[in-house]
């Protein structure tokens, strides 16, 4: 056996800003490693690769402990989008780019980027509803198929 | 780390190989370096990353990610991947003489 790691699936299935941007990162920085990488966007997760809403995604300012503010303030209108915004600047520093340049960006590294079936069924969603650089939407069997041989990551 | 001698210039290097010290590294070392990362012949599209680097890291005073050398470098990510595959950001930084990157993107 390898001593390396030479693939990853990633799965990313929730939609909050910061239910997306891990994933993201995971399999960029995957790539930079030179590792084979696929991408699969399921449930919530896909309004990530939906062309209207992928640079429209929020920090969840509720019932998420972590950001240290009460929940009934985090509650309070605009709250989730100022959380957003100042989340999006440090990313900016860090030279993290919006979620569309980022999927940009992840596909022109030769990543394979795919929506679940299941949840475009679900949600009725078109081909046409997906950024250009989706490769495709397939079932959870294809998935698997295409998972061989490598390590699967769920976010 | 371990001195070497790259042409014919004698250098620092840290355990991965890469230049301890950037102001060591001179054009004509960099078909050396590429030569170990893999790459035969460097073209001009390898010297514009190369070059880029370089530049950057002196104004900036660190190794640029593929990002910015997207955004500020106008290389496109998938030629930064055809040219120095499978890890352009480390291989180009090795080549360019600079230290490993640190940034995660």
């Amino acid at each position: 056996m390898s001593d390396k790691i030479e693939k990853v699936s990633i799965i990313i299935s929730k939609g909050s800003l910061e239910g997306v941007y891990p994933g993201l990162i995971m399999a960029n920085g995957a790539r930079m490693e030179g590792i084979d990488v696929n991408l699969f966007f399921t449930f919530f997760g896909l309004d990530s690769v939906i062309k209207k809403r992928m640079d429209h995604l929020k920090v969840a300012t509720v019932g998420n402990p972590a950001m240290h503010i009460p929940t009934l303030l985090g509650g309070l209108p605009g709250m989730s989008a100022l959380a957003t915004k100042m989340m999006m600047k440090e990313m900016d520093k860090l030279d993290i780019p919006p979620v569309s340049e980022f999927i940009e960006m992840i596909h022109d590294t030769g990543a394979g980027l795919y929506a679940c079936k299941a949840t475009v069924d679900m949600f009725h969603l078109k081909e046409e509803d997906f950024t250009e650089n989706l490769d495709g939407i397939i079932t959870v069997g294809e998935f698997y198929e295409m998972s061989h041989g490598g390590e699967i990551i769920f976010t | 780390m371990a001195t070497a001698t790259l042409a014919g210039i004698t250098v620092e290097r840290d355990d991965e190989g890469y230049l301890k010290n950037p102001n060591d590294w001179t054009e004509e070392m960099a078909p050396e370096l590429a030569k170990e990362m893999g790459i035969d012949t460097l073209t001009d599209e390898h010297w514009k990353v190369i070059r880029f680097m370089r530049q950057d890291f002196q104004e900036k005073g660190q190794v640029p990610t593929i990002r910015r050398m997207k955004v500020a470098g106008g290389i496109p990510v998938k030629d930064l991947y055809n040219l120095f595959p499978k890890g352009p950001a480390k291989k180009a930084a090795y080549i360019a003489g600079l230290g490993k990157p640190h940034g995660c993107i």
